[in-house]
Formats: C-alpha cells, structure tokens, sequence
C-alpha cells in the first residue's frame, strides 16, 4: 500500500534495518530527496498518507479531526518525543502553578478532545459533580460572575479518553524529528531518530508541524545574568521548575520582586499569596510592572479595555470574537504591517479577572506585604545575601537608562515572555533553510489561511502548521485549545477539496457526536 | 457567542424557523386560550421581523462597545424581555397564550443555540455564527 499517487514511476519499498549511521552530508545539503537516495542512505521507509511531527496537543487535534472524518489509523503517522499528547502542556502549566486541581486560562466550550465542544467542559463538570453552579456561572458569566474555566485534570483526562477512542496509540511514533525534505515525484520524507539512535524515513504525502514552543526565550537582561553568573536559583523564570523557591521561602522569611503582568504573574501571585496565609510564610512581595494599566485604557470609546491596579483585564489570550468573531473575521483580511499592528492593538500584557485574586491582592495591599510599581530592570547583581536590582523609569520614548531605584530582594521570579525566535528550534530552522518556508508579519512561520505553510508544496503533498510556531498569521487564536481546531478544521477542510478525507458535514457530524458520546471509536472510511 | 451582524441574522433566522417553528407547530393545541396556528404562526413572525429590522443590528451596534466583541450567553435569554414586549404591543392575541408560547419557544431556541447547534455545524462557531461558510480556506 501507498499513500501516493505520483507521476514519476514505481515507488521504491524498502525492507533495509534502520541505520544508526548520521545522515550523509550531500543528503542533508539537498533539498530534494528521491525514493532512491533514501534507499542508498539505508534508512527504512515507512508510509503514511499523513504525518504529523510533535505529537502534542496541536497534533492531537488535528488526528482527531482526521480519524472522525474517516482516516484509518494506519494512514496517520505521530512523529513525537512526548508519549501523552498532554505531557508538555502539563509540565508547563504545573510548574507556572496550575497543578491538576487549579483551573486553566479556557473558555468551556474549548475542548479539544471534543470537536463539537459540546457538551463543553461546564456542562461536565455540572453532571459529574451533581452541581449547577457551573452553569449558572456560564449562564451570567462575564457580567455578573468572572469566566468558567475548566481545572487542568479534567481537560487532560479528557483527552486521555479521546486518545483512547481514536487509537491514538496506533498512529504514534516515538523519536525525534531532526528534518523534513520534499520528495522528488511529490510528497514529502521525515527523518525520524528513535530512541534506539537508528533512523527511519516516513514517507507522506501530508506533513503538518506542530511542535509547539520554539524554546525558552529570556529577557536580554536575564540572559546576560546567567551567562556571567551561572546562576539559576536567586533569579528564575516562571515557566522553569523553581519550588526551591517557595521551600525556601518557607523556611526563612523573605523578599520577592514578581517580574510581569500577565496569567502567569497572576499564578505566581497567587501561590505566593495562598503559601503566606495558608502557611503562615512570611513572604514580601514586590512587584514590576513594564506596563502600568490603571483602569480603562484603549485608543476609542468601542476599543477600551478594563484594568486596574498595573494589570489589564482580559478573560483569555485575545478578545473572544478573535477565535470566530468579528475581530477574526477583520484580522483575516490584513496582511503585512496592518496585520502586525492589529496583533499589537489587541495585545499586550493581560490576566484575566479572577475575584478571588483580586480580594487576594487587595488584602495584601491593606496588610503592606504587596507592592507594585512600575519600571524596569536595569541590572541585576548577586550579593551575599540576595540579589540587588536596579530599576530605571520607563518614558514615553522608553525606558530611562538613570537607575530610580534599587530593590534588595531574596528571589526573582520572571514571570515575561516565553517563546523564542522560530529558528531555535533545529528543526524550524531547517525547514525556513531548506524547504522554502518563510516569515509572517510577527516573525513566525508563514502559513496561509488554510494552515498551509507557504511555499512548501510539492507536487500532490502539502505542508501545514498550527499551534503557537504560526503566531502572526490570519487568524490569532493559534497557541490555544480552540485556536488548534480551528487550524485542524481548516486543515481538514482543504484536504477535502483536496480529495484526501471526506469533508465533515451535518450528516457524518452527528452520527460520529454520537459515537463520541457513547465512546465508540470513530467510524472509517467513507460512511 | 461572537456574531457577526451577518451571522446573527443568519442564526436568528435559520433558529426560529426550524427550531421556533417546530415547538410552535408542537405546542400550539397545547397553549391556553386554544389559539389557532395562524396566531402562533403570526407571533412567530412578528418576532423574527422584528429581530431582523430592529433588534439584531441594535445588538450589534451594542457588541461594538465590548472590548471582546462578544455576545454572552445569558444576554441571549434576557432578551426575550424587551423583544417580547415589543412584539406583544403589535400583536392582538391574550397575554396568556402569548407568554406561554414566547417563554417555550425563546428558552427552545436558546438552548438549541447555546450547544447542541454545534453537532450539526461544527463550523458555525468559528464563522461568527454563518452557517454557509467554509473554514480556512484561500491562500
């Protein structure tokens, strides 16, 4: 069986055991690879119809979205150096303090083991729990109460199931991706080095790409800290394990300069906050701000958004029409410059509005143990007994290079940014290199409205991208449950006019909701 | 929800239509004062003309001052209080009948909206409530 219907002759089959010999030179040089050159390299060829490299979340969608449109698991490759689709999602999420029981940054009705996102995770929640306060929360959210979110375990057994269901386990492959080539004929070869260190090619006619964040990208001044310093313990970022830091804390009292203003500043906040009254720690906090909000803020009386305090208000990554709404349909139809700037209009830092971590911070404020400020770092020194930091002013032009004021604190925690430039990943940066990919408006991969990463075909096969290495592109929801499928969707989508999958109308839709319910697998093929 | 005005319009009548007009269908022997169909039947469209020359582009115009640009669940069932008002005074029927009828119908159609919509179309929540839109799409 293949997955091709080429141009170029026969296709070449191979049976030769995996190679555990590196890739030969003119071979990664090229930038088109026949069935032959494969062969010669001795690297096993396996087929797929569809592969899909990272095996997180962003693939996992998008296998959903393919095994309920009919896809049999034996045409679908997960290349992946995770074994749950959640893993990495669940390390980032536990050590930026949401552990299973703490509720996500997501709205109810995204649900990504759901394509329906019906019943949403509240109406679940209600059933399991026998409660109707999840409903009427989403029934009077965000007026008179904040948004319901779903607590991280529940999203993950969820997809746990849902894994279970498709056959997850079938399509998976475990190893790491180091590239991807086009195929002379059409389509496309990964090259997959498993944990035994021997390399396999898997030859598709679909590619898509999904591997989530980059890496981890510091601020200059942080970075430069650790390049002279070594150290990682006094100065952390948010999104690395740093408990030392709350043991610490509990041990001998101290001071801590919070760094940011986003969700992730808000968590840290909170279990800095919860460890003091729930364990009497005697934590002070100090908190830096780059950007102040002190209540409404916005460029038009329709562009306003609520904040107070140094944090901007907003329930989830972007405004909520963005995932399907107006604003969606406005970023669709920008393209270069007024892309960028629209992303910056709608962007920022922001948390969503959460009444217990307000009357959190407001007891804090009242008791003198929180104080925020606005500012930002212009050094950090180490000293025997904590870290000194200058803070310089921020100007309009921006920030002033005077020192204002210096902070003597026990810890750091940097709670800014996360995701580097695309090239630090090896395996982006050879795919901008060799196969033709470019840059969108914000830096990241290029793709096109349909998740198509641009100028990557080749002949019949297609290459596609989703999750947060596409941010800048048409549509702005990519790095979240909901935005992943919607990109699987359009993906999905324009396979069907492709003649690969059957497209997913009203019939097919219900008949597989019910199977869902019931947790049958997914019907195959075209029926 | 996060319409688009076209999607509201799209939604409003494709919702009370099929929905609003099978629960009237459905219940119309059942309200009290026996009306016949054509009352029900005219309530019905008092409702959906209503909401489509006034109602719908009033609530868009509206939406523009959320900062999301979102139309919240609980602002499609509260609704029914000044859409049923209104319609109420151009309409000749006892209030008994009529109340009935629009709390069965409004709560139908909100409730179909409100999830099960989504087994039919699953690309209606993502085309700001259009249902004859494809995803993605283009270059």
């Amino acid at each position: 069986m293949t997955a091709f219907a080429t141009s170029n002759g026969p296709i070449l089959e191979t049976t030769a055991r995996p190679s555990a010999r590196p890739l030969p030179q003119h071979l990664v040089d090229a930038p088109i690879w026949t069935d032959e050159d494969v062969v010669a390299a001795g690297l096993p060829i396996h087929d797929r119809k569809f592969v899909t490299i990272g095996g997180g979340i962003g693939s996992f969608v998008l296998v959903d979205y393919l095994r309920i449109a009919g896809v049999p698991t034996s045409d679908i490759g997960v290349l992946s150096n995770i074994e749950a689709p959640w893993e990495t999602y669940e390390y980032l999420t536990r050590v930026s303090q949401i552990p299973r029981a703490e509720r996500l940054r997501s709205d109810s009705s995204s649900c990504p083991d759901n394509i329906w996102g019906f019943p949403s995770y509240a109406v679940r929640e209600a059933a399991a729990e026998r409660t109707l306060k999840p409903l009427v929360n989403v029934l009077v959210e965000p007026i008179l109460s904040d948004y319901w979110t779903p607590r991280a375990g529940t999203a993950f057994r969820a997809l746990a199931r849902e894994a279970a269901r498709i056959e997850w386990d079938a399509c998976h492959v475990s190893g790491e991706v180091s590239l991807t080539r086009r195929r002379h004929g059409g389509g496309y070869f990964s090259v997959l080095t498993g944990h035994d260190g021997h390399r396999h090619a898997y030859r598709s006619r679909v590619v898509h790409v999904a591997i989530g964040y980059p890496g981890l990208r510091y601020l200059d001044d942080l970075q430069e800290h650790r390049t002279r310093t070594g150290d990682r313990t006094r100065i952390v970022n948010a999104y690395e394990n740093h408990e030392h830091v709350y043991a610490a804390l509990r041990d001998q009292p101290g001071t801590v300069l919070v760094r940011g203003g986003g969700i992730v500043a808000s968590r840290v906040l909170q279990r800095l906050m919860d460890d003091r009254e729930q364990l009497g720690v005697q934590t002070e906090i100090h908190h830096l701000f780059r950007t102040y909000v002190n209540g409404s803020h916005g460029t038009g009386f329709t562009w306003r958004r609520k904040g107070s305090n140094g944090f901007a208000f907003q329930g989830f990554n972007w405004p909520k029409s963005a995932w399907g709404g107006q604003l969606k349909r406005k970023l669709d139809g920008l393209e270069g410059e007024q892309r960028r700037q629209f992303y910056e209009a709608m962007g920022g830092s922001h948390t969503p509005h959460r009444r217990s971590w307000e009357k959190q911070k407001t007891r804090a404020r009242k008791e003198g143990w929180y104080r925020s400020f606005q500012g930002v770092v212009g050094s950090f020194e180490l000293t025997d007994t904590g870290v000194q930091v200058a803070i310089n002013r921020v100007t309009d032009r921006g920030p002033d290079v005077s020192p204002v004021a210096v902070d003597h604190v026990d810890y750091v925690i940097d709670c800014t940014g996360l995701e580097g430039d695309i090239e630090s990943s090896r395996f982006l940066s050879d795919l901008l290199a060799t196969t033709g990919a470019g840059r969108n408006p914000l830096g990241r991969l290029d793709v096109s409205r349909s998740f198509e990463i641009r100028g990557t075909d080749q002949g019949v096969g297609k290459m596609y991208a989703s999750g947060a290495a596409t941010l800048g592109g048409y549509y702005a929801g990519v790095d979240s449950f909901l935005g992943l499928q919607y990109a699987a969707l359009a993906i999905i989508d324009d396979l069907a006019r492709d003649g690969l999958v059957k497209r997913i109308g009203p019939i097919r839709s219900m008949r597989q909701w019910w199977r869902w319910t019931r947790n049958q697998p997914p019907t195959e093929g075209q029926r | 929800m996060t319409p688009t005005l076209f999607g509201r319009l799209q939604t409003r009548l494709f919702l009370t239509v099929v929905i609003g007009g099978l629960v009237t269908l459905a219940v119309t022997p059942l309200l009290p004062g026996r009306p016949g169909y054509a009352a029900t039947i005219e309530a019905l469209l008092v409702i959906l003309g209503l909401g489509f020359l006034l109602w719908e582009p009033l609530y868009h115009a509206l939406q523009q001052f959320r900062w999301e640009k979102d139309w919240p669940l609980g602002f499609g069932l509260v609704t029914v209080v000044n859409e049923g008002l209104v319609a109420y005074w151009l309409l000749d029927v006892p209030a008994s009948t009529y109340v009935a009828q629009l709390a069965i119908v409004w709560f139908s159609i909100w409730a179909i909206g409100a999830g099960p919509l989504r087994i039919v179309t699953i690309r209606w929540r993502f085309s700001g409530g259009q249902f004859f839109n494809s995803v993605g799409g283009g270059n």
